[in-house]
This record gives structure tokens, C-alpha cells and sequence, in this order.
């Protein structure tokens, strides 16, 4: 089990009420790796109040976003949550 | 084939296009084109005070890098650039400014309406509309029909 850091920003950072949250991880084997998925599972279960957002939402590791099934490295590594955008 | 000048910004005040005119030039080309996104005061039944931006900044600047690099590979472009404002932007004022040159203008032309629709897409930056009652609503891509810019 690893704790691992998310990064917060817009609607999801108001419903949680701060910039980051710190989730435990379970990793793939000795990879220190998990899916993506997993991060957006947990996130639900453990802030409920995100449950409806996170369907609309993009996991980013290291300031690239991340498809569902991607392995992303729990070490050394950035995540944010990315609500839908709405730059311009 | 040109090699690209690309500048991307994020900026906390007003916009100021015209310091980004030498950015663009270049003896080769016959078009700049410009795009401003700016504040709308009055959409359907809302009036809109400002908009309020926020950002992941290192990702909106490593994601706009991309798009204006995928921008001049894929329009031939001779430079681009791409500034966004965070913070809030009052009515009139402008949230992005796109700028480009190519040696013709087709090229311009299409490459402006690309890189917004992928900025929009994909440039992790959030607006909240400030209405004239004080109210401050997060705008969604779904709503865009409705939010106050551009």
C-alpha cells in the first residue's frame, strides 16, 4: 500500500475543499505501477462527493493525460485530476 | 518548411497584442492572422460581470507547447503564438490571443479555429462566470453554448 498525492483544481477541488488529497494505492505486483482507472476508483470511493464528476474527468500523470488503462508509476510522478476544461 | 518560432504564455494581466507582433514576423510570409477571445457581457438571460480563470500551470503550458507545435507542423506555419490570462477577466477584455503567419493565407486561416477547438479540448484551464448578483458558477464544456466568451 502506497500513498500517493492528487492534485485538485476548479469544481473537484471546491467539492473536496482543498488543492490535493492523498489516496492509498495498491500497486500492480512489484511494479509500483497501477491503472489509471484504479486512481479514478479510488478517488470515488474515498470522496464520494466527486462521485458524479469523475465520469467527465481525466486523470494527468506528469502533465500528460492518461487513458483508463494506462500503468502510471506511483513513484516520482504527478497526479492531477482534471475536470472537464474550459479554457478560451 | 519553415523552423516554427512558438511562444505560449500564461499571463495574470490585460493582454497586450501588439508586443506580440514581432513574434510572428517574418520576411517569408504574406498572412498573420489574429484571434482574441474576449468577455461577453450579455448571454441569453445572464449578464456577466467577468470570467475568472484558473489553471494546472505547468500542464496548460506543456499542453499549449504541443498544440502550437502540432499547429505549425500541420499548417506550415512560420510562428505561432498562444497566450492565455488567468485570473479574472473583465467584460471586453480578452482571455486568448492566438497569433500565426504562413507564406498564404489558407493556412492562417485554418490553423486559428484548430487551435482553439484542441485549447478547449485539452488545455487544463477553468472559467467561473461572475454574474452582476455576485454569484460565481463553474462554466462546463456542456454549457459552453452558454458561457460568456468568445
Amino acid at each position: 500500500m502506497l500513498k500517493k498525492n492528487v492534485l485538485l483544481f476548479a469544481s473537484a477541488k471546491e467539492r473536496v475543499g482543498s488543492t490535493e488529497v492523498s489516496l492509498e494505492l495498491t500497486a500492480e505486483g512489484e511494479t509500483q505501477t497501477v491503472t489509471a482507472g484504479y486512481v479514478m476508483e479510488r478517488l470515488g470511493m474515498e470522496y464520494p462527493c466527486l462521485l458524479d464528476l469523475l465520469p467527465s474527468c481525466r486523470l494527468a500523470v506528469n502533465c500528460e493525460y492518461v487513458s483508463e488503462a494506462s500503468l502510471v508509476p506511483l513513484v516520482d510522478s504527478e497526479f492531477a485530476l482534471i475536470p472537464p476544461v474550459s479554457g478560451g | 518548411m519553415f523552423e516554427p518560432k512558438i511562444t505560449v504564455e500564461l499571463v495574470d494581466l490585460e493582454i497586450n497584442r501588439e508586443i506580440y507582433e514581432r513574434e510572428i514576423a517574418h520576411d517569408d510570409v504574406g498572412a498573420h492572422a489574429w484571434f482574441l477571445g474576449v468577455t461577453r457581457r450579455v448571454t441569453g438571460d445572464q449578464v456577466t460581470k467577468a470570467l475568472h480563470y484558473e489553471a494546472h500551470r505547468e500542464m496548460a503550458i506543456q499542453q499549449m507547447l504541443k498544440i502550437a507545435e502540432e499547429a505549425a507542423r500541420k499548417f506550415s506555419l512560420a510562428a505561432v503564438v498562444l497566450v492565455h490570462r488567468l485570473g479574472t477577466v473583465p467584460v471586453g477584455e480578452a482571455s486568448v490571443l492566438v497569433g500565426c503567419s504562413s507564406a498564404h493565407r489558407p493556412e492562417s486561416f485554418s490553423a486559428l479555429p484548430w487551435i482553439m477547438e484542441v485549447l478547449k479540448r485539452d488545455v487544463p484551464v477553468w472559467k467561473q462566470d461572475l454574474d452582476v448578483n455576485g454569484a460565481a458558477n463553474w462554466i462546463h464544456p456542456a454549457e459552453s453554448n452558454h458561457a460568456a466568451e468568445s
